[in-house]
């Protein structure tokens, strides 16, 4: 991993950011196949994750080319916002936050889960487990530089 | 490899990774989209029987859009004639529109279920409110067809009607109809939503069966 890590230019940073752009892009690009392609309704909450996932995918390649270490501040406190609401939509689908207190009454319910891989992967989880990622890599590629 | 080439590259994978499955998960859902899910037996139908090509609407009798594409949908059944026929389906996403569409129902028990559908549309203004429907003022949009109404309220309750109502409902949530009106061109849906859309999907299918 190091060996591979010093051969792409010798700053370690830039490897974790540029495999948290991966993972930010990938999110992006799944998110829409959720739904555009196969038209599953966006809750008020997701809109939420959404807003802190997307702009990331280019305050990342921005801070990629060039190298720009203080792009892990920008990043961090969108992943941060992103997070938090991944979390209380969680908690809400998991029944912990009560129906009352959901921001979503009308129209579409954010309570309700539409996708669920292996049983309990439904999209707030998927959303949570990602915001989690991005944030362990970006504390790494902040540490890697600082040094 | 330089970090451009690499960046280049990868974007380019993901991007190629998401077409292709868009364009697997619309094949599969177009196989999956099972006929008999479709069509049913005993759903209303304005048109010849033995049309070759057939027209599944589903529709809210509260949507605007719905009655905007009603005079389409009947000039299509003229310009062809003999081969195409529209079978309606309910999916009654409005508030209140569940009674309504019942009421429907059971103007159609007593034969007049078209009848009673474009009135509805006409006269949409007058029931629908905020997006709501108001179906005790539907009903009384709906006196003018001289229904007998005693009957009509007795049959606005038959578990058969309502059980109509439903496997209409749930075979909308298999089919993924999440607004309405919905077309299907036998079996095909619209590649995107519009008037012109409707006229030429129904145009190749009358040139694909004849």
């Amino acid at each position: 991993m190091k060996s591979k890590v010093y051969s792409l230019g010798g700053q370690p940073g830039w490897t974790l950011l540029f495999a948290t752009w991966i993972v930010v892009a990938s999110a992006t690009l799944g998110s829409l196949f959720f739904s555009e392609v196969m038209g599953v309704p966006v809750c008020v909450l997701c809109w939420y994750q959404r807003i802190a996932m997307y702009p990331l995918v280019l305050i990342l390649a921005i801070g990629l080319f060039p190298y720009d270490p203080k792009v892990v501040r920008y990043a961090g406190a969108l992943a941060g916002v992103g997070w938090l609401s991944a979390m209380f939509h969680v908690l809400l689908v998991a029944g912990i936050i009560p129906e009352g207190v959901q921001p979503c009454v009308q129209g579409i319910p954010c309570s309700e889960t539409h996708i669920s891989l292996l049983g309990f992967l439904n999209i707030p989880v998927m959303s949570l487990s990602t915001f989690t990622l991005i944030g362990v890599l970006l504390f790494y590629a902040h540490r890697m530089e600082s040094s | 490899m330089n970090r451009k080439t690499l960046f280049i590259s990868v974007a380019g994978l993901l991007l190629l990774v998401f077409a292709g499955a868009v364009v697997l998960y619309q094949q599969s859902a177009s196989e999956s989209r099972n006929q008999s899910v479709l069509e049913r037996e005993g759903a209303p139908i304005k048109g010849p029987n033995d049309a070759k090509v057939t027209i599944v609407e589903f529709f809210d009798p509260a949507c605007g859009t719905c009655r905007d594409f009603y005079p389409l949908v009947k000039r299509l059944i003229d310009r062809y004639p003999g081969k195409v026929r529209v079978m309606v389906r309910y999916a009654p996403l409005h508030a209140g529109s569940d009674q309504v569409v019942r009421m429907l129902e059971a103007a159609r028990y007593q034969g007049k279920f078209w009848q009673a559908l474009e009135l509805l549309f006409r006269s949409q203004d007058r029931w629908v409110v905020n997006h709501k429907s108001q179906p005790m003022r539907a009903l009384t949009v709906m006196r003018v067809l001289g229904l007998d109404m005693e009957r009509f309220s007795a049959d606005m309750n038959r578990p058969e009607l309502v059980q109509t109502i439903q496997r209409d409902v749930q075979d909308g949530q298999t089919l993924n109809v999440r607004a309405t009106p919905e077309f299907f061109v036998n079996g095909r849906p619209m590649p995107s939503f519009g008037y012109d859309q409707l006229s030429r999907l129904v145009e190749e299918a009358v040139a694909d069966a004849y």
